[in-house]
């Protein structure tokens, strides 16, 4: 993919419908991109990325030729899509409540 | 008390040089006179000497024990041991043998009352001995006085050495004699010297390094990491035996340009996420899951939702729209045809284009994936408007595409440029007029990729992928009868006919089928360039589609602008089966599960469905399913796998609708019946409905000799 087209998917997944935002964030935990405030953000791509650390090594352990592609947490107020990589992980909070 | 020997005592009173007592104390009165007083006091001193001094008169402390005179004259035996009172009486110790403590039996009495160690060393000992030899081998000992007789000495040596011992007399004496005798030196022969030195005075230098950047590093090992090390480690061993066997292959030298790429270039993040590969695949795994969370719905009901009236009503069915595919650009376009892929079966283009002469513009064609509605996956744009696709059977990313200016295209749709791999122009066989429809074939005997298109102008075309270039080779040539009633025409002009649709028998390979504008219907063969095997007068207009069944190697299907579906045996000239659907009938498409199961769209937005082995006048279902008005359907198709369907329109949506279970019946098995599954029983189905209709009207439709090659010349115009 290119630059431009990398813009444009983020872009579109921006504008899609009850999208509130999303981070990127790379391997150190620090956010590359982001469309929420700053604080938020860090707090997300801390936490997120231990949870998906913790992830990653349970279903590895549980079979070593598996490995985490997607996963997403649903509460109460949004839905956290998060697919974690061997370089970055990506984070987007979709509200629940599309209508 | 002893009264009477301290009366019998009398008081001596020495007399001592000097003393002179000034006053008496009551104490010190004559013995008697005191005596006599104190009696009860018990001041009895004993055998003591009376002493009438003062100051040697014994004093009593107070608190000295007061013994009776029984007690005083009581016996006390002392023995002398040769004990130690020092020594314990009873010691135990734990005995680990009787796991018990035990009393030792006998308590060790010695006390030890001075030590010293001494320095001197017998001279007769080994010790000794040693030190002497080491010392010069002279056993002689340290002669104070010279003058004294050296033979008195002896003597005196003699003697004191004769009680040590007798056996170095001999020598003793002989040393002895010798005179001299050498100082013996203690053994540490210790002097000590010290001097003092001259101490420099120290200084303090000091420097400040900077820093060694440090970095804490923690790991945590588990079993995926150890399986991830060894996976990398057999990764490793097979590059260095690939590199062995194959000198250089240029596929891993484009990989390790990406890598190459992908590491080098430094400065922004987000550039090198857009490079990272696994990055863009979970940038659209992410966007395909918000499209799910967005139409969550319409996923479950893609996935199970099944019109539970269908079970009430036998003979209908309905469809339930799904998702609609829609994009910008495309909203001016007519969607001009429908094609799934062959490998990944929720993957399907559409072309674009406009079928309106007047308003011809550019055109495109998208891929688009079903788990991703909103977005196609791949936009290829186009000079002309594409007429029609299809993807390649084997080669999933092969896609082969006609234009409305008559040229044909292969294009890469993995291909991160969007441009064609191949394209015909106008000195390559170039079609002068829009390309109708397009199909891949089999495999040449060269193993060459080919295609096959099919023109307005007349030509079918095979296409060749020869090594770079695209060949192309006239297949045939859709002439047309010349009506009989123009004869002395001086023109030698073959006028051909324009052909719209193709379709080649999927059992047999080289025989296919032709519509053509004027409304007929061509039986060819790969083989026979010049004529066709068979013309069936179908239509009154043009023939917008053929379509061969599924299953069935004799039964095909047309559909035209003259409202009407007809469905065709191939040996016979009048057709089995005619719907009339009450608007232009844009596209057919046979169920690829079921060998009587076909759909039709129309230009009034219908879609209807028919199932002959259920009911063979009238359709399962009719039923609108375009959101506006007077939005016609162009093209319809099924998926392999899923029971949807896809229709295209003329405003550049594409809507999917799912079947009802009655839609996809496959017929009821009998119990003990050999189920005949696959094409045969496909077939057997579809005979037995045929038979059904064929025996009442086997005088009608004996027209024709029931050979399937008839050969009847058609004559060329001149």
């Amino acid at each position: 993919m290119t630059q431009a087209e990398v813009d444009d998917t983020l872009k579109r997944i921006h504008e899609h419908k009850g999208v509130q935002g999303y981070i990127i964030i790379n391997n150190d935990g620090i956010p590359i991109r982001t469309t929420l405030d700053a604080a938020v953000t860090q707090q997300y791509a801390a936490l997120i990325r231990s949870l998906t650390d913790k992830a990653r090594s349970a279903i590895r352990e549980i079979d070593p030729t598996n490995e985490l592609v997607f996963f997403r947490m649903r509460t109460r107020k949004h839905e956290i899509l998060i697919a974690p990589d061997k370089e970055y992980t990506l984070i987007v909070l979709q509200a629940t409540d599309v209508q | 008390m002893p009264n009477k020997g301290g009366v019998e005592k009398k008081p001596v009173q020495p007399v001592i040089n000097g003393s002179v007592a000034a006053q008496r104390r009551i104490s010190q009165l004559p013995r008697n006179s005191i005596m006599g007083n104190f009696r009860d006091d018990e001041q009895d001193f004993g055998n003591m000497p009376d002493l009438s001094d003062e100051a040697l008169r014994p004093v009593r402390p107070d608190d000295q024990l007061k013994l009776t005179e029984a007690e005083l004259n009581e016996e006390h035996t002392r023995i002398l041991t040769a004990r130690n009172p020092q020594a314990a009486e009873n010691i135990v110790r734990y005995s680990y043998k009787d796991r018990l403590f035990k009393p030792i039996p006998h308590v060790d009495q010695l006390a030890v009352h001075f030590q010293l160690d001494g320095n001197l060393i017998l001279r007769d000992s080994d010790e000794g001995r040693r030190q002497v030899a080491r010392d010069g081998g002279e056993y002689t000992i340290e002669e104070e006085d010279e003058a004294s007789t050296p033979e008195a000495e002896s003597t005196e040596e003699k003697t004191t050495q004769d009680g040590e011992d007798e056996d170095d007399e001999k020598p003793v004496e002989s040393s002895a004699t010798n005179g001299k005798t050498k100082k013996l030196t203690n053994q540490f022969n210790f002097s000590e010297r010290a001097s003092q030195t001259y101490n420099n005075p120290c200084r303090d230098r000091e420097t400040f390094v900077e820093q060694t950047p440090r970095a804490v590093f923690s790991d945590n090992v588990s079993q995926w990491a150890i399986f991830d090390a060894y996976n990398e480690d057999f990764d490793l061993q097979q590059k260095a035996k690939e590199k062995e066997n194959k000198k250089s292959s240029t596929k891993k030298d484009d990989d390790r340009k990406k890598k190459f790429v992908a590491t080098d270039l430094s400065g922004d993040d987000m550039a090198k996420f857009a490079r990272s590969k696994s990055a863009s695949i979970s940038l659209k795994i992410i966007e395909r899951m918000i499209n799910q969370n967005t139409f969550d719905d319409i996923a479950q009901d893609f996935k199970y939702w099944e019109d539970a009236a269908d079970e009430y009503r036998e003979q209908e069915g309905s469809l339930l729209p799904l998702w609609i595919f829609q994009y910008d650009l495309t909203k001016k376009l007519a969607c001009t045809n429908l094609a799934w892929n062959s490998q990944y079966s929720d993957l399907f283009a559409v072309a674009f284009g406009s079928y309106d002469f007047l308003k011809q513009t550019r055109g495109m064609f998208l891929v688009y994936s079903l788990k991703n509605p909103s977005f196609p996956e791949y936009i290829f744009q186009t000079e002309s408007g594409v007429m029609c696709l299809d993807f390649h059977h084997h080669h999933p990313n092969l896609l082969c595409c006609g234009f409305y200016d008559g040229s044909v295209a292969v294009y890469n749709v993995a291909d991160e440029q969007k441009r064609p791999k191949y394209q015909s122009t106008a000195r390559n066989g170039k079609h002068t007029d829009p390309v109708w429809q397009v199909r891949w074939q089999k495999d040449d005997l060269d193993g060459n990729l080919n295609f096959y298109s099919i023109s307005s102008d007349g030509r079918v075309v095979c296409w060749t992928l020869v090594k770079s270039d695209l060949m192309y080779a006239d297949i045939v040539q859709l002439k047309l009868e010349k009506p009989a009633t123009e004869p002395n025409e001086t023109l030698p002009l073959a006028t051909l006919g324009c052909g719209t649709c193709f379709d080649f028998n999927k059992q047999q390979d080289y025989l296919f089928i032709v519509g053509t504008e004027e409304g007929k219907i061509h039986k060819c063969s790969k083989s026979y360039n010049n004529q066709f095997l068979d013309t069936f007068d179908a239509h009154h207009m043009a023939i917008y589609a053929v379509r061969w069944n599924t299953f069935h190697p004799k039964i095909f299907l047309s559909c035209s602008a003259d409202w009407t579906v007809k469905v065709w045996d191939i040996n016979y000239k009048v057709p089995l089966f005619t719907y009339d659907l009450g608007s232009a009938v844009g596209d057919i498409a046979w169920a690829p599960y079921s060998s009587t199961v076909f759909a039709a769209c129309t230009a009034d937005g219908k879609v209807f469905v028919f199932d002959l082995n259920v009911n063979k006048y009238e359709p399962l279902t009719e039923q609108i399913v375009v959101q506006k008005k007077r939005t016609k359907l162009t093209h319809i198709t099924f998926n392999r796998n899923h029971p949807i369907i896809l229709a295209g329109d003329d405003r550049g949506n594409v809507i999917s609708l799912k079947l009802s279970p009655n839609l996809r019946k496959k017929p009821k098995v009998k119990k003990g019946q050999d189920v005949a599954e696959g094409t045969e029983g496909e077939s057997v189905k579809l005979d037995k409905i045929l038979a059904l209709i064929r025996d009442p009207d086997d005088v009608k439709s004996k027209g024709v000799p029931t050979q399937q090659t008839s050969t009847t010349p058609i004559p060329t115009t001149n």
